[in-house]
């Protein structure tokens, strides 16, 4: 009894002191917020510095102008090999006798959880929020063409992956832009390597981790109430902690096993949504194209649009990033053509069908407020974005916009959110090491060193606000696919020869489907 | 010469197969037997991107590890009876499998063991044996 008494009294104190600690921690948020702002203020400037005479920044126009290089120099091979990608991701063309290794399959499914996330729901909203219906446009014709950038990298990063002896495999940018470049005698493959690798770094902190941090975070205090970020951060840091230090991998396991039906889940209910509002699929099919070309009153109308579009495909898809490499390279194949034509699903599956589904949602919704009169949208008070109903933005904004079909499905949705967060960040910690360990050399310490420091971030990025966050994971992941880029330019002839030896290959039949 | 295919499971089921398999054996004089154990794997089954990494080390070891703990036993207690008997350790679905392994060597027969497993998925997808007895292109025997 008396332990009780000076249990619960101790146990009152420890709730006033907390009581007394929350002013303090939201004040923490802030500082961490500022800090976090100026530090990496001057590194979103450089990668987002508008074109000269413009404000189209020039790192947009980058990634559009490499995904459409690609696409004509394959001669739109993401519509050639379509049908042949999907019968190797069957297995059609797979040895039996190669049972037990990474299927084409499994190597997809890796990588699509690492970018199907946050990215198709919070990412679509901001894009819709800021560039309107317009952005849906530009977002799936990046889409389209990012399918080729994927096509490429993927290609490359099994070619050039390494084999270690004990039968592991490492591939990625690092390793086909050092190895690439020394195989066409090329100089300064090396300082690439490094670059893309330092970029990797910043890339899995950023978009890998923190934008997940702070979404999972958004979306747990819009259905509990609000309360300071780092709290959410803790936990989310220590459950991480748990799988990549302490390798239970067990819960990384129920995770991946969970993500895919989240993942079907989201775009069923996307889809019934759409069916029972069926009459305005054709009205929000109208806006999608008018915005494109408008605007339709958002700031900077039509550039706005295709900017914010472009930005989040490539954000969400990660074409032309390199990151997707890191993934694809454990397939078992003698071809690394065949994973190239694999990968080139990823962009498709993510940005074309999941991110148009959350777009339709949210126009069809009725969220984004319209100007009855003129039909354009209204901004709000800053002018910054579209006014919507309750003052959402992001991944609130979906939210609501979903609520509207099904009440309870702000619920599902902030599951499927913390989940597809959660295995973002294992995926991305990993892409993280590679990189790490590309330039630290592997051992136990080194990876350890980088585990802890991939923990701390998950506390930084839940506990500062969105827009510091999104700016620096952009320009994070926007910074790789400027090295990544540069070398598939030097690089991509070597594909094109195994694209051209495979393809006569398969047309006489010497490629052939096993019997299965 | 006959081929029998005999499945082990790794468990009493298969030492009972592997049991009347080698009478049967001895029964017909020339007759050789195919040793299958084969790991249940799905292409479509999801990794993370480290397990992924670490895969072919994995398989390795598992194969290495099938062989060691049922495949040499067994092959050993056919080697002291006087059985010609070869031995395969492979990743798959288990009643696709050995169906295929027992179509490629031109098996006459496939002898399995009756599993004891009644759990909630053997209820809704049916045992690996039952699903073996359906599917199979060769007479199958069911050793209880």
């Amino acid at each position: 009894m008396k332990r009780s008494i000076a249990s619960t009294a101790a146990f009152a104190t420890l709730a006033l002191s907390g009581a007394a600690h929350a002013q303090e921690a939201a004040s923490l948020d802030q500082r961490v917020n500022e800090i976090f702002a100026n530090s990496t203020g001057w590194f979103v400037n450089l990668i987002f510095s508008p074109l000269p005479g413009t404000n189209f920044p020039w790192i947009v126009l980058w990634l559009v102008v490499a995904a459409t290089v690609f696409t004509l120099y394959f001669a739109f091979v993401q519509f050639r090999f379509f049908g042949h990608a999907i019968a190797l991701v069957k297995g059609d063309y797979s040895d039996p006798n190669d049972a037990g290794e990474v299927s084409h399959f499994q190597a997809l499914a890796t990588a699509l959880s690492g970018t199907v996330g946050l990215g198709n729901i919070a990412g679509v909203a901001v894009a819709v929020g800021i560039g309107g219906p317009g952005a849906t446009f530009w977002m799936i014709l990046a889409g389209l063409l990012g399918m080729a950038s994927k096509f490429t990298e993927c290609t490359l990063g099994v070619k050039f992956r390494n084999e270690y002896e004990d039968g592991t495999v490492s591939g990625g940018p690092m390793y086909y832009i050092s190895k690439g470049f020394d195989q066409l005698g090329l100089p300064g493959g090396k300082i690439l390597a490094v670059l893309f690798a330092i970029f990797c770094i910043l890339g899995a902190l950023g978009g890998g981790n923190m934008f997940q941090a702070n979404q999972a975070h958004a979306q747990i205090a819009n259905i509990v109430g609000d309360y300071p970020g780092w709290i959410t951060g803790v936990i989310f840091a220590a459950v991480v902690f748990a799988v990549i230090v302490g390798g239970i991998q067990s819960i990384a396991r129920v995770t991946e096993k969970v993500v895919p039906f989240m993942g079907i889940l989201y775009v069923v209910t996307a889809l019934i949504i759409l069916l029972l509002n069926a009459d305005k699929i054709g009205w929000a099919i109208g806006q999608i194209f008018d915005g494109a070309f408008t605007g339709l009153g958002v700031a900077g109308g039509m550039v706005g649009a295709l900017i914010q579009g472009f930005k989040r495909a490539a954000f969400s898809n990660e074409a032309g990033v390199g990151s997707a490499a890191i993934a694809h390279s454990a397939v078992k194949t003698n071809e690394p053509i065949t994973e190239g034509f694999v990968s080139l699903l990823e962009p498709l599956i993510d940005t074309v069908v999941i991110c148009t589904m959350t777009a339709l949602v949210i126009i069809i919704s009725g969220q984004l407020i319209v100007d009855a009169q003129t039909g354009n949208y209204v901004l709000n008070e800053a002018g910054s974005a579209i006014a919507t109903v309750d003052g959402n933005s992001g991944v609130a904004l979906t939210s609501a916009a979903f609520a509207q079909g099904f009440s309870w499905f702000p619920y599902i949705l902030a599951l499927a959110v913390i989940l597809f967060a959660f295995s973002t960040m294992i995926s991305w910690s990993y892409y993280g090491l590679k990189a790490w360990t590309y330039l630290f050399g592997e051992g136990k310490t080194k990876e350890l060193i980088f585990k802890i420091i991939f923990c701390i971030f998950v506390v930084i990025g839940a506990a500062a606000s969105l827009g510091p966050v999104i700016d620096f994971s952009d320009a994070a992941i926007f910074a790789m696919a400027v090295v990544n880029i540069t070398a598939l330019y030097f690089l991509m002839r070597l594909v094109k020869e195994e694209l051209s030896s495979y393809a006569s290959r398969l047309k006489s039949g010497e490629i052939k489907r096993f019997e299965h | 010469m006959t081929t029998l295919l005999v499945g082990l499971d790794g468990h009493s089921s298969g030492e009972r197969a592997l049991a009347h398999a080698e009478r049967q054996a001895k029964l017909i004089g020339d007759c050789e037997l195919i040793v299958l154990y084969v790991i249940e794997w799905s292409p479509f089954s999801f990794h993370t991107a480290e397990e992924n990494a670490q895969r072919h080390k994995r398989r390795e070891e598992e194969i290495a590890f099938a062989q060691e703990r049922v495949l040499d036993p067994a092959l050993k207690q056919l080697a002291e009876a006087g059985v010609k008997a070869t031995g395969k350790v492979l990743h798959g679905d288990v009643a696709d499998t050995i169906n295929r392994v027992a179509k490629q060597s031109g098996a006459e027969q496939i002898v399995v063991g009756r599993t004891s497993d009644n759990g909630f998925s053997q209820k809704i997808f049916g045992s690996v044996t039952s699903n073996l007895v359906m599917s199979a292109s060769v007479p199958v025997t069911v050793v209880a």
